[in-house]
């Protein structure tokens, strides 16, 4: 198949919903119509890295729903975060949200989750896959990234640096409880108004921070649809222009879409604003049926909340557990 | 939240970490009622102003900026919150693209695109041609007189939106899309062009094919074309267009 047939990691034995190579994300290529991908819940993956004592923008695996299973063919460190899928190594309950060591011939299995929808694993080193357009970020309707542009199948090989330099006196380590975000089927979306805001009349806009809406069943890392009061622009449609992350779309039908990591670049409904980079990721632990909210937050205050989350996650320090 | 850079370009807020940049025309602004009314229109000026903005900003700005989405008449700017906060960015892109002027006649390069025009790879010209009650031929040169602007990149990667068409072969898109539309597809939706980089779904009219790759991830650059261009294409014959390593798709996929 590719070079990676004679490098050594962890092999798929089966790839469960959908499992995807993500590092921190693609940027620097939305100017060729690439959108940026990247984790869909950065928070849980920064985690898995750190607790790997790798770089924060190391290649892991996303597993969406669970149903992953890999054999590891080298003895490594691996670190799983995110959403409680049942986590064994060799059949023994293992915790998340902290670093294990697995032997080679150890069979790894995440199971389904009941809550939450995406967790990270991560191994010492990182995924050792090359990058396309500086990143190894899988975004399947693309055909870019990952091992060859799609999903984790059977029988893939994931290489890793062979034994991390300090090999075995690596240390494991874990996030203290308390830390461990938790994951709710109810989610406040904060949202800076934005974009064609001014296309929504006042009684629209008091609707759309107070109404209750639901995850639809089109929920996927492109974007939510979301159902409820339906909201109207005075607009039908905009010249196509660029879509961040977060942004909110309205479409005819008023039911609003939160565009995430997968979005196309450009496009021509209208948005009334954009929700908060860590309520896009809580949005993505959701699914059908879990209860969202829009609250308005101000440029300031969203920027604020960046600064704090980061420091905060800089300052939180990791238990020493070996 | 609404500022003025100049006549012509409004900054607006876009999200947490993004700064929308929006361009009208200066005969817009006299007669503007608000300032954040968005001018939905489409002209080689605009785009111009939009090509020379992407300039402006790659030169001054480095590491503050993740990315830059040039589309028809805007600018998506994303910027690194670790390095510039949303006022200091405003105030550098004020000062920035205050140099940013509508006569100036800095235009994108000029990018020849071969074209095998005929029924076997123009599915749809026949129908172009009865709609526009003008012979095959006729819609070819009008298609190839134009100097087309690359407006906006986007909806698949290297997928080019290009215009405008001549009014008389524009058409609208299919009632139904086709499950396939070849790689190198040419084709017309209302009066905008593209050739498709890759096979993919889509609804606009195929009347030719192009064997040049509008998206190849491993190439150097990755698309020949960038927003700001402008291109033209020049017919070639079926055998040109094998030379040049185009591929012919199988004609039963097209009636999909």
């Amino acid at each position: 198949m590719t070079e990676s047939d004679n490098e050594l990691g962890l092999k798929v034995t089966s790839a469960g919903i959908l499992s995807l190579i993500q590092d921190a994300g693609r940027y620097g290529a939305f100017n060729l119509g690439l959108t940026n991908g990247g984790p869909a819940d950065p928070l849980a993956f920064y985690w898995a890295n750190r607790l790997c004592g790798n770089e924060l923008n190391s290649t892991a695996i996303e597993i969406s729903l669970g149903g992953l299973q890999l054999i590891a063919q080298v003895d490594c460190v691996i670190a799983v975060t995110g959403a409680p899928m049942p986590l064994t190594i060799n059949g023994q309950g293992t915790e998340l949200w902290r670093s294990v060591f697995v032997k080679a011939g150890d069979s790894i299995h995440l199971g389904f989750t009941q809550r939450g929808v995406r967790c990270y694993l991560a191994i010492a080193g990182g995924f050792d896959i090359k990058p396309m357009f500086g990143s190894t970020s899988t975004v399947c309707r693309e055909a870019i990234g990952g091992l060859r542009g799609g999903k984790l199948v059977e029988n893939d090989v994931l290489p890793c640096q062979l034994a991390p330099k300090a090999g075995h006196k690596l240390k494991q380590l874990m996030l203290p409880e308390h830390e461990q975000p938790k994951y709710s089927n109810e989610v406040i979306l904060h949202t800076v108004l934005s974009y064609q805001q001014q296309h929504f009349s006042r009684i629209e806009k008091r609707l759309f921070f107070s109404s209750e809406y639901q995850v639809s069943k089109h929920w996927d890392r492109m974007g939510y649809r979301l159902q409820g009061r339906a909201i109207k622009a005075d607009i039908t449609g905009i010249l196509s222009e660029g879509i961040c992350y977060g942004a909110v779309q309205i479409p005819a039908d008023g039911q609003p879409i939160v565009l995430l990591n997968d979005r196309q670049t450009i496009g021509g409904y209208a948005k009334i604003g954009a929700v908060i980079s860590q309520d896009c990721a809580k949005l993505s632990q959701c699914r059908q049926g879990d209860n969202v909210r829009f609250e308005p937050i101000s440029l300031s205050k969203a920027d604020n909340l960046f600064h704090l989350n980061l420091s905060k996650f800089t300052q939180t320090q990791l238990i020493n557990c070996s | 939240m609404t500022a003025r850079i100049n006549e012509t370009i409004r900054l607006e807020v876009a999200g947490e970490n993004a700064l929308m940049l929006y361009f009208t025309s200066n005969k817009n602004y006299s007669n503007e009622q608000t300032t954040s009314v968005i001018t939905a229109e489409i002209s080689p000026n605009i785009s111009n102003n939009v090509y020379q903005a992407v300039q402006l900003i790659r030169r001054h700005f480095t590491i503050e900026i993740i990315d830059l989405i040039p589309s028809y008449a805007s600018i998506l700017v994303v910027f690194n919150l670790l390095e510039i906060d949303h006022h200091h960015l405003r105030n550098k892109l004020k000062k920035v693209l205050k140099q940013c002027d509508s006569a100036s006649s800095k235009q994108g390069r000029l990018v020849e695109l071969p074209a095998y025009y005929s029924l076997e790879s123009g599915v749809d010209l026949a129908r172009i041609a009865k709609h526009a009650k003008l012979t095959v031929e006729q819609v070819i040169s009008l298609h190839q007189a134009q100097e087309y602007r690359v407006y906006a990149i986007g909806f698949a990667p290297g997928f080019a939106y290009l215009g405008e068409v001549d009014e008389r072969i524009a058409m609208a898109r299919l009632a139904t899309p086709r499950l396939k539309v070849p790689k190198g597809a040419i084709a017309i939706a209302d009066r905008q062009t593209a050739v498709y980089p890759a096979q993919s779904p889509g609804g606009w009219n195929i009347i030719g094919l192009c064997p040049v790759d509008m998206f190849n991830a491993h190439a150097k650059p990755s698309m020949p074309i960038e927003v700001g261009d402008r291109v033209k294409f020049v017919a070639i014959t079926k055998f040109e267009f094998l030379e040049l390593g185009g591929d012919l798709p199988n004609q039963e996929s097209l009636n999909d």
